[in-house]
């Protein structure tokens, strides 16, 4: 069979194979490449070395936007995934509409982040108004902002993949535990979130990364107001591109160090968490 | 506990719910309120409902369609959404079986290079990205479907191949001995038993791309095409006075092609996104 099938490949695999090349192979290469060179557009390009990775790592605003993005990252992961627990566990009780509320707390997921940023934006000056002050005027309130909008946004797309985790765990280990005499807190502790570790991994791995890679909402929120203090690192990397002649290879070597940062967070929070999975 | 106390606890939470979900969907219902109002008392009294003296009927959207082209911006978010999607699905099915079928090691590699393209951040290609799509005039919302072919291929191959792994050897064999031509035996056996993946892939990707802002941003040839996300930046970023009453005519006009969406396939996409995160 490999054999007859092997004669298609073109039909089945190059298109594909074509695309990728074109849309992620050649400009990452070309990306790692770029970053060693100074340029305004690819054809003037000239080596410079890692003049570009030190210059980047001196810009201060560069290195605000990094603290800035941990903590962010941080926080938000908490958050999200506290709620989003605590949801999932409240909808899988039995009670009227659970269907409905699970239905509401999932819509605001696919919501665009443009439009996330306006409408929060709409809502927070509105409240701030009151007090006399604005959004664009002290960065944590564009700090706390982002977290409330991304807890609006990502509560109920985790929720959901807890509730299938919650859904999977079998329900005779449960009545075991409670034979047992286990009260509540014990079974959650015990048994719940034990068995839960594969949903925990997931949820944490993609709040953890979502924080970091955090761009619409905070380029619709706050734009980095007041002076680039609440700009996180995927802005920063933009305005660096783009507002500035003459700085895009200190913004190529800017995205690297950025896509270094996301990988290892990623591989390393991963790790932390898959050890503590159990064989169910 | 007994039966009543049990229906009384239900009947409570039921309640504690309904409020947390009107205070959920709440941002929505304020900016669908404003959206009605004259623009000069949208940023005045974000919280007060249209009086006589602060009611606009239907002039916002009039507005956001007239003077920002909204409507042409709606479309060609429907157009790249939906081509995106189909051809990411049929190419990238068909490669999922190939790899997953022929073992060599050009099909490793570029299985191993897809998983690896799913953690890289969009930072990292854009500029280059961008200067590959100029340099081969692929800024159009045609050309624009293979950059999403090639970006996007990452993720829909890695879930494709998963559930092909899962499809016994034995149903292709057998329709190959039968005569059937690799091609044949892809879409006429295959493909129908992998419909609930190209479900899960095609909600995945329908997400994002829908919403997606900044790989059209600097994709697209924005003099010809925007995307509503791009155009309601515009809207919000441009220099001087901005139009508040459009801009909110603007997020809700986003918002309601994503609610008929959600409505109309809300288990399919709960359950892609389920199915997505346990294999991701």
């Amino acid at each position: 069979m490999e054999k007859a099938v092997k004669r298609y490949m073109p039909i089945f695999v190059l298109p594909t194979f074509f695309a990728f090349i074109l849309g992620f192979i050649i400009p990452f290469i070309m990306g790692i490449w770029l970053s060693f060179c100074e340029f305004t557009t690819v054809t003037d390009a000239k080596f410079v070395g890692i003049s570009n990775y030190i210059e980047a790592l001196k810009d201060t605003v560069f290195r605000h936007s990094f603290w800035y993005t941990c903590l962010f990252a941080a926080v938000s992961l908490i958050v999200i995934n506290v709620f989003a627990f605590a949801l999932a566990m409240a909808l899988t009780q039995k009670m009227k509409g659970t269907n409905i509320f699970r239905t509401i707390f999932f819509m605001p997921n696919l919501i665009g982040g443009i439009v996330l940023g306006y409408i929060w934006q709409l809502i927070f000056n509105g409240i701030l108004a009151k007090y006399q002050t604005a959004l664009g005027l002290n960065e944590w309130y564009g700090f706390w902002g982002l977290i409330i909008l991304v807890s609006w946004q990502q509560i109920g797309y985790m929720m959901i993949i807890y509730i299938a985790g919650l859904q999977s765990i079998p329900g005779d280990v449960m009545e075991a535990a409670q034979i047992d005499g286990a009260s509540g807190i014990q079974r959650l502790f015990r048994v719940t979130l034990p068995m839960m570790m594969p949903s925990i991994t997931i949820c944490m791995f993609l709040s953890i990364t979502n924080g970091f890679k955090l761009f619409d909402q905070n380029l619709s929120l706050t734009a980095g107001e007041p002076s680039k203090m609440s700009e996180m690192m995927a802005l920063n990397i933009f305005n660096t591109f783009y507002g500035r002649t003459g700085w895009e290879g200190v913004g190529q070597a800017k995205a690297v160090i950025f896509f270094v940062i996301v990988v290892g967070i990623g591989l390393i929070q991963l790790r932390a968490t898959r050890s503590k999975e159990v064989q169910q | 506990m007994n039966g009543k106390k049990k229906q009384a606890l239900s009947l409570l939470g039921t309640g504690i719910f309904t409020v947390i979900g009107l205070v959920y969907i709440a941002p929505i219902l304020i900016v669908l309120m404003n959206s009605f109002k004259k623009k000069v008392y949208i940023n005045k009294e974000p919280f007060k409902l249209p009086v006589e003296k602060t009611w606009n009927s239907i002039e916002n959207y009039v507005t956001a369609v007239d003077k920002y082209e909204l409507l042409s911006a709606v479309v060609w978010t429907i157009f790249i959404t939906v081509g995106s999607v189909l051809v990411i699905l049929v190419c990238t099915s068909m490669c999922a079986w190939y790899i997953t079928r022929v073992k060599t090691k050009f099909t490793k590699a570029l299985y191993l290079l897809c998983i690896f393209s799913m953690v890289v951040p969009f930072q990292m290609v854009m500029f280059t990205l961008s200067l590959v799509a100029d340099r081969t005039r692929l800024n159009t919302p045609w050309g624009i479907i293979i950059i999403y072919l090639g970006f996007g291929a990452g993720l829909a191959v890695f879930m494709f191949c998963g559930f092909v792994k899962s499809i016994p050897l034995e149903i292709e064999e057998a329709a190959m001995i039968d005569g059937c031509t690799p091609l044949r035996t892809f879409f006429g056996v295959v493909l129908p038993i992998m419909k609930p993946t190209y479900i899960s892939v095609g909600i995945l990707e329908t997400m994002w791309i829908w919403n997606d802002f900044l790989l059209p941003y600097l994709v697209l040839d924005l003099n010809k095409y925007k995307t509503i996300s791009i155009a309601i930046q515009y809207m919000k970023g441009s220099y001087g006075r901005v139009d508040m009453g459009a801009v909110m005519a603007a997020l809700i006009l986003a918002v309601i092609p994503v609610i008929i969406f959600y409505l109309a396939c809300q288990k399919h996409i709960i359950k892609g996104v389920a199915a997505g995160a346990v294999k991701g």
